[in-house]
């Protein structure tokens, strides 16, 4: 029996990695320093569902809300063997929070659905931007779906059910469930193959129009709007009879109601942002000598901290 | 959507799996019980699961006012449908003004379950809640007493306060160990209000074919002191240093996300954003830079001595004594100093 997936990816900034040039002298770090990648947990969803269906068959589509550079997450989706891929980029879903996000995605996730069913969709467990791990558990409610979250393997697939291992934090349980179901896969789901060389360049020209929108701008600077715009049709066209635009959806394409999307639809609203700096130095400088250290044991043991 | 009630009760959604009461849920009564007083509402913990009697008790005894106690048999294992199922019910009936959980793996399972049921907003991981006002430019409304949801964003390296101004309740997970736990009162009462959910067998979304639960390791948040080390430390090898100095200090050893990213050390052992938020009297960092997702975890700590080889590690910045010099050098003499005044 051949199943019908659908991964949800983000890409991030890679917040992990802060080095000393993305430090600003304030003590503050400067985001756009930060280079954007494929948010790590999101790679072990994708390679689970390609695993699935390389065992049991079936179709994986990747899918991603952002603006158009997230389109390359989804070229390092084809690149590891997804089937479809589709970004879905709106200014309008600007400032969703996670609940207009999951709204949204959900929309999505029954747009693949109008024409075959979806039997499971899969997440990476949080993003590493927002750490909230919000987004999976409130798609699955929106769709009326059980949800399975922080898997770390599926032991079998059998006719609508699913049987998974998940991780609880304090234990493991085996919980077997009904398709469709939504998981979330932690960073102990099977580790994510590298990018076929072969795919790798069969896919490295997949763009979006949005994409393709860009790289006209930047090449006809003096063109008018009619003509960029042909331009961009030619080549979308040239794309597409190569198998390689890349689905671009907005809102209404996955038939949003606007009211649950950005800024509206969120009902939290950021009220400050608060950079961590850095404090001062106003530590007491202890010499790296016996003598030194005993005088900071000794200070410890006087003020009760220790002893 | 829920309207927004400003005579509605603070919720704590205390946590129990079989039946034991996890202590995210009493150290939430604490931060409840302020924002409770300041509101000048009541303090309802929500706690299901098989049998409840017990626990309710400990609940009113560690500050809340009522309980509200949810019995079924089908309750006692925690499962994502049932829980939310029953808990979105009860807010939608009671309309509380406030709800918080637990940022534990089962409070961000049910949470935004719960949130997307009523259709209201939740803000993940806080490690602080405040009471406040609030001016929305875009509609130009001022808004008294909405609730502070604190909380370390990107990695760390922001602190954002989110506010849920109109659609309400106003919910939040907050992380473990931020809040302290109060004393418990045996003689302290509230009001326990006891109901039995309506459930049947289909409401269980998924079946349980086995759990286990593994017992921790290593207890951080309980440890008085604590000894970590990190990428400087060097090796699996050159940890036994750290393990020494914590059998010295009679400390629970800690560990940055390096550290255990390279294997020298189990991940049960990790302080930061993404492991254990500890605050003891000592915090001891050996060989950690202290990037901020691993501050955002121990500089609550009451006393931090950093001992380090680069001058310039970011970890200097929380400190209250810095040793810069050679861990394989320092740490021995430390141990020597301990060891003579014990």
């Amino acid at each position: 029996m051949a199943y019908n997936l659908v991964v949800l990816v983000k890409q991030v900034p890679d917040t992990k990695r802060i080095t000393g040039e993305a430090m600003r002298d304030d003590g503050t770090v400067n985001r756009s320093a930060l280079s954007a990648i494929f948010n790590p947990e999101d790679l072990h969803a994708l390679e689970l569902a390609l695993e699935l269906r390389e065992r049991y068959g079936g179709r994986v589509t990747v899918i991603t809300m952002g603006p158009p550079q997230a389109c390359e997450v989804l070229r390092q989706s084809l690149e590891r063997g997804a089937d479809d891929v589709a970004l879905l980029t709106d200014r309008r879903a600007a400032a969703s929070d996670t609940l207009a996000t999951s709204y949204i995605l959900a929309c999505a996730v029954r747009k693949v659905a109008a024409e075959a069913p979806v039997d499971m969709v899969l997440c990476g467990r949080q993003a590493i931007d927002g750490d909230t791990a919000q987004v999976p558990p409130q798609t699955a409610e929106k769709l009326g779906w059980p949800q399975i979250t922080y898997v770390d393997a599926v032991e079998e697939v059998s006719g609508r059910r699913i049987r998974a291992h998940r991780n609880t934090g304090s234990g493991w349980e085996r919980v077997e469930a009904a398709m469709p179901c939504l998981l979330t896969v932690t960073d102990q789901g099977p580790a994510p193959r590298p990018a076929s060389a072969r795919r790798l360049m069969a896919v490295k020209k997949a763009r979006c129009r949005a994409e393709l929108q860009a790289e006209v701008n930047a090449v006809m600077p003096d063109a008018t709007p009619e003509a960029r715009t042909a331009e961009v049709e030619k080549r979308a066209a040239a794309l597409a009879a190569k198998g390689l635009l890349v689905k671009q959806w907005t809102l209404d394409d996955v038939g949003a109601d606007l009211a649950w999307c950005g800024r509206d639809g969120s009902p939290t609203k950021v009220k400050r942002i608060q950079s961590v700096v850095l404090k001062g130095s106003g530590f007491k400088k202890v010499e790296p000598t016996p003598e030194g250290v005993a005088g900071m044991v000794h200070e410890l043991i006087e003020d009760h901290t220790i002893g | 959507m829920i309207e927004p009630n400003r005579q509605g009760d603070v919720w704590v959604v205390a946590e129990q799996n079989d039946g034991d009461l996890h202590d995210v849920g009493l150290e939430l009564l604490s931060k409840g019980r302020q924002l409770a007083d300041r509101l000048g509402v009541r303090l309802t913990a929500v706690l299901l699961g098989a049998q409840v009697e017990e626990n309710a008790r400990r609940l009113i005894q560690h500050g809340a006012d009522r309980v509200i106690a949810g019995e079924h048999a089908l309750l006692g294992h925690y499962q994502t449908n049932p829980y939310a199922k029953v808990i979105a019910g009860l807010v939608q009936e009671h309309r509380p003004q406030v709800v918080i959980f637990g940022a534990t793996p089962l409070g961000r399972d049910l949470a935004p379950r719960v949130a997307s049921t009523v259709r209201a907003g939740l803000t993940a991981d806080c490690t602080d809640l405040d009471i406040g006002e609030h001016f929305e430019p875009h509609t130009n409304t001022r808004y008294e007493n909405l609730l502070y949801q604190i909380r370390p964003a990107f990695g760390g390296n922001i602190i954002a306060t989110i506010v849920n101004p109109e659609r309400w309740p106003q919910m939040a997970t907050v992380r473990e160990g931020v809040m302290r736990m109060p004393d418990a009162a045996p003689n302290r009462r509230g009001e326990i209000v006891r109901l039995t959910p309506h459930l049947k067998p289909d409401d269980l979304a998924l079946k349980i074919l086995e759990h286990r639960r593994t017992a921790r390791k290593v207890n951080l948040k309980a440890a008085r002191v604590i000894v970590a080390g990190g990428a400087g430390v060097g090796g699996k090898e050159n940890f036994r240093l750290v393990w020494d100095l914590a059998n010295a200090l009679g400390a629970a050893v800690g560990a940055s996300r390096a550290a255990v990213d390279n294997g020298w050390i189990d991940k049960d052992h990790q302080v930061g954003q993404t492991g254990t938020t500890v605050r003891p009297a000592l915090y001891v960092a050996v060989g950690i830079s202290g990037a901020v997702q691993h501050r955002a975890g121990m500089s609550e700590a009451r006393k931090i001595v950093a001992i380090n080889a680069d001058p310039h590690a970011p970890i200097f910045g929380v400190a209250h004594y810095g040793v810069v010099g050679d861990l394989n050098r320092v740490l021995p003499m430390m141990i020597e100093a301990i060891k003579k005044r014990a």
